[in-house]
């Protein structure tokens, strides 16, 4: 089966953010940009389902910039066959994303769509889900782990107590959560070899998906902080501080 | 106007997310309804019933909600949504699956894990694992919004709401439970436990969690955590996690051991009360947001420490 994999350009895992003075936002302009984690772990997932002769091509998607082709291309290094850009100007949110992901499944018809749970940047948690609603397919959110077996999808999920195994009729939407796999580097020859794999482009108009924004942001804050408190001796003086002074014993 | 609120419950007992969820829906206003969506739930109900501020509970029983999958769940949301100006549920991982499926059914951008309601139509919730806040305004007529509860006060009892049974939506029929697999334990929630012990990297292995966390635990009926790179490190099961992509929790008293305070842990845990850090780097950032720091090898500190507790008569 055909496997998509989108993939977002998001500010690098290790870079402090900075919110603007103005509140209008998060200084992106000089920032590192990379792959949003969650979803480099579904195109590793992708290229394993590949590898162990489950997946026959994967088709990574990016909705974003002109820079979202650096996304693709780690996409493409890694092991994905080609690329599709969806070219925006300002952020899209998850909803417009999954109608703009709806448009390229029916385009391109996979039998399963692999997603990060969630971007680290506006940490939605949405787009998966909202994908499989839209193309009323079945969904498993949070994998920890994947078995195709024939036209069913077995997916184990990280929920709130331990583990749920869930079967899915393909085609299916699955978002990966930590514990998935952990990605590969690119090779340097692979890296070569990416460079040639074709990326199309595509405007959201082509697929007849509004982008306008649902929600306003009204602004854009630092979090309140939280104060260094005192550093204690001894664990007894630990414990008398607990009992005496924050009163929580 | 109304709201519709969806319990978190495991068919039996009605979780304490629910009653933080009410909460947060008081702040939007209007009247709350709740839907209990099982099997074999009823007791549910009746808890959900109690609750102060909640003018009715919608019981729908059907073996596809049994576990609360996702695609069941939302086409019955979808089918009760009609007359509700915001439909909001806890954001637990059963919330997180099913909400946003239902959002999109609705064509609604879902406000995902508010931790404050500015207005009925305006919400903050954080981004970049924290970071940052975000204030939000929707403009659709519908809302939909995901609650952090560890933002949120829980709602006290003492409601009588009537009870009224609603009929189960059509199936999908695309998907079905197979198995799972839930960590037994008689301590606390994470996301509910007013005191949590929590292990780093610096734990080494599941048998010092065993070893040294959990004693001190068990002495302060406090439930267990982990930050991402105990668990990840096979230390501790997925569980446990503490952060922004596992579990964000306040208690009254959190207890950082052997963790080094990345950002992605502070996001789930520096709304506690009262933070103590144990760790012997004494440049570890965990000590920037505890209250009290002691830096010290966990090794030796653990065991006084559940010492000290037992003196205290725990």
């Amino acid at each position: 089966m055909k496997v998509l994999v989108p993939v977002k350009r998001v500010v690098d895992k290790d870079i402090k953010i900075r919110v603007k003075p103005d509140g209008s936002g998060v200084e992106l302009a000089n920032v590192k940009m990379s792959m949003n984690p969650f979803d480099e772990i579904g195109v590793e997932e992708a290229i394993r389902l590949k590898e162990a002769g489950k997946a026959t091509e994967i088709i990574a998607v990016s909705i974003g910039p002109q820079q979202a082709t650096e996304t693709i291309r780690t996409a493409l290094a890694m092991g994905a066959d080609r690329g599709i850009l969806v070219k925006t100007d300002g952020p899209v949110e998850p909803l417009a994303v999954a109608k703009i992901l709806k448009a390229v499944a029916e385009a391109e018809q996979p039998g399963l769509i692999i997603l990060g749970k969630q971007a680290i940047d506006d940490d939605a948690n949405q787009t998966g889900q909202m994908l499989a609603a839209l193309l009323n397919w079945p969904q498993g959110t949070f994998a920890s782990k994947i078995v195709i077996e024939g036209a069913e999808i077995l997916v184990t999920r990280e929920v709130d107590g331990g583990l749920q195994t869930v079967r899915l009729k393909a085609p299916a939407v699955v978002t990966t959560d930590l514990r998935l796999n952990e990605p590969r580097y690119a090779s340097l020859p692979n890296i070569m070899k990416a460079k040639k794999k074709p990326i199309d482009e595509k405007s959201p108009d082509a697929y007849g998906v509004d982008v306008k924004p649902r929600l306003e942001i009204v602004k854009t804050a630092e979090p309140p902080s939280r104060k260094a408190g005192v550093k204690v001796g001894s664990v007894a003086e630990l414990v008398g501080k607990l009992k005496n002074e924050a009163g929580v014993l | 106007m109304a709201t519709l609120l969806v319990a978190e419950h495991d068919n039996k007992t009605l979780k304490d997310s629910t009653h933080k969820a009410v909460t947060a829906a008081k702040g939007i206003g209007g009247d709350i309804h709740v839907l209990v969506a099982g099997s074999g739930c009823r007791a549910v109900a009746e808890a959900a019933a109690k609750l102060a501020g909640v003018a009715k509970v919608l019981l729908a029983e059907g073996d596809a909600y049994q576990h609360l999958l996702a695609e069941p769940v939302a086409a019955l949301i979808v089918a009760l949504a009609g007359p509700y100006e915001a439909i909001v549920a806890p954001a637990t991982t059963a919330g997180k699956n099913y909400l946003p499926r239902t959002a999109a059914l609705l064509d609604v951008m879902q406000i995902s894990e508010i931790v404050k309601v500015v207005a009925p139509d305006t919400f903050e919730r954080l981004i970049y694992a924290g970071n940052a806040v975000q204030t939000v305004r929707s403009r659709d007529p519908k809302k939909v919004i995901s609650v952090r509860t560890a933002a949120f006060q829980a709602t006290g009892e003492g409601g009588a709401a009537p009870i009224e049974s609603v009929q189960a939506a059509a199936d999908p029929g695309i998907s079905s439970f197979v198995g799972e697999e839930l960590s037994k334990s008689d301590r606390p929630e994470l996301t509910s436990a007013k005191f949590i012990v929590s292990g780093g990297r610096a734990m080494q292995s599941r048998e010092n969690f065993a070893k040294y966390i959990e004693p001190v635990a068990d002495k302060l009926g406090a439930a267990v955590g982990a930050s991402r790179a105990a668990v990840d490190a096979g230390y501790a099961p997925n569980d446990w996690q503490v952060g922004q992509t596992g579990k964000v929790v306040a208690p009254e008293l959190y207890i950082a051991v052997g963790i080094s305070g990345a950002i992605q842990h502070l996001a789930g845990m520096k709304d506690s009360k009262v933070i103590v850090a144990i760790n012997k780097d004494e440049e570890a950032p965990i000590f920037q947001v505890a209250d009290y720091g002691l830096v010290a090898d966990l090794y030796q500190a653990l065991p006084e420490l559940e010492q000290e507790l037992a003196k205290l008569g725990r």
